[in-house]
């Protein structure tokens, strides 16, 4: 099958602005998106720049906008985007070089919500124990592997670069709905800033996106319940 | 431009309607406020608004306002039921089915009072 692949391309050292450049390929139509930008790679220009790693949708590296819509490029076949694809770096960041942006600002927000179990009880013997009913109230939050296609296809966060994004409200919520952890005060607190949950505008764009299909405005959703509920 | 779907749509028609609303809202305090200044100036004001301009205006109005109240309602859903949220996409449908239901006999009765 013959695709056109056109990818922006910008390299801020010698490009004063982002322009469009194109390869005629040969894939098959069950090759995935990132095959046919590893032979475009590889064979026909090695200045192409982008992401990856696994290539099996586990690592979230290569994360981009594919025909408009954020998506993994190790995820996406060729049969369901049609001959002509078009590749551009996610929206909100910074440019890299080509389709590798700079998410330096994206992990400190994660990190910011403080993703790790916080539990001050001396560890039991065995292990924590947990319910199967209780873990299913974070499991779904569990399967987030950090790509960004949900903060950068959001709104909100193109317009405010201060608010921390739905990637980081859901690595909150793992913890805040995880029997095990107890700093739920701490938190909420962090949640309920100007920042932080109220600012989701409820667009749906980041549940389209997830390449793991995370329902992440029910998660944002489930916060926003319980700093409310939690309040009386 | 992001290739969003139907809930980025709602949310652009929201933000639009509500700025259109607000503009309608700023010139609706202003002519009334022309009643301080005696009816000369503000009976002129209600002629200007019998303009066939004015008239497709103000169905262009009750559009946004329909639009702004139906869409807030589905928000309000999402909110008080978080596992509304899977069907989000059925929802928005469902509030156009409303819309158009609601907007096209509206709209019927309003365009027979515009006259060019
Ligand atoms: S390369 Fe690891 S997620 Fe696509």
């Amino acid at each position: 099958m013959k695709i056109t692949l056109k990818v922006q391309k910008f390299d801020p050292e010698k490009d004063k602005k982002p322009y469009y450049k194109s390869y005629e390929l040969d894939m098959e139509p069950m090759d995935r998106v990132l095959d046919a930008l590893n032979k475009a790679k590889w064979d026909e220009d090695g200045t192409l720049t982008y992401r990856k790693s696994c290539a099996h949708g586990v690592c979230g590296s290569d994360a981009m906008r594919i025909n408009g819509k954020n998506a993994l490029a190790c995820k996406v076949l060729i049969k369901d985007c049609g001959s002509k694809i078009t590749l551009e770096p996610m929206l909100g960041f910074e440019v890299v070089k080509d389709l590798a942006v700079e998410m330096k600002s994206f992990f400190k927000k994660f990190k910011s919500v403080k993703p790790y179990l916080i539990n001050q009880d001396p560890p039991p013997a065995k292990e924590r124990r947990q319910s199967p009913k209780e873990l299913d109230k974070f499991d779904d939050t569990t399967k987030c592997i950090m790509c960004g296609a949900c903060t950068t296809s959001c709104p909100t966060f193109w317009a405010d670069k201060d608010y921390i994004g739905p990637a980081a409200i859901v690595a909150s919520h793992r913890f805040l709905f995880d029997s095990r952890d107890d700093a739920d005060e701490e938190r909420l607190a962090m949640m309920n800033d100007a920042d932080s949950v109220w600012k989701c505008h409820t667009v749906f764009n980041c549940v389209d996106a997830c390449p793991r299909n995370i329902e992440i405005t029910k998660a944002i959703g489930e916060v926003k319940q319980k700093l409310l509920y939690d309040s009386f | 431009m992001y290739k969003g779907g139907t809930g980025q749509w709602a949310y652009f028609l929201h933000r639009l309607s509500g700025a259109a609303i607000f503009l309608y809202l700023l010139i609706h305090i202003v002519d009334t406020a022309l009643l301080g200044w005696g009816p000369k100036y503000f009976n002129y004001m209600m002629q200007l608004y019998t303009h066939p301009l004015f008239k497709l205006g103000e169905i262009g109005l009750f559009a946004a306002v329909l639009f702004h109240a139906l869409n807030g309602l589905r928000i309000c859903i999402f909110d008080f039921w978080v596992g509304a949220t899977r069907y989000h996409s059925q929802i928005f449908w469902g509030a156009m089915v409303l819309f158009s239901v609601i907007f096209l006999p509206v709209f019927y009765i309003m365009i027979q009072r515009v006259h060019f």
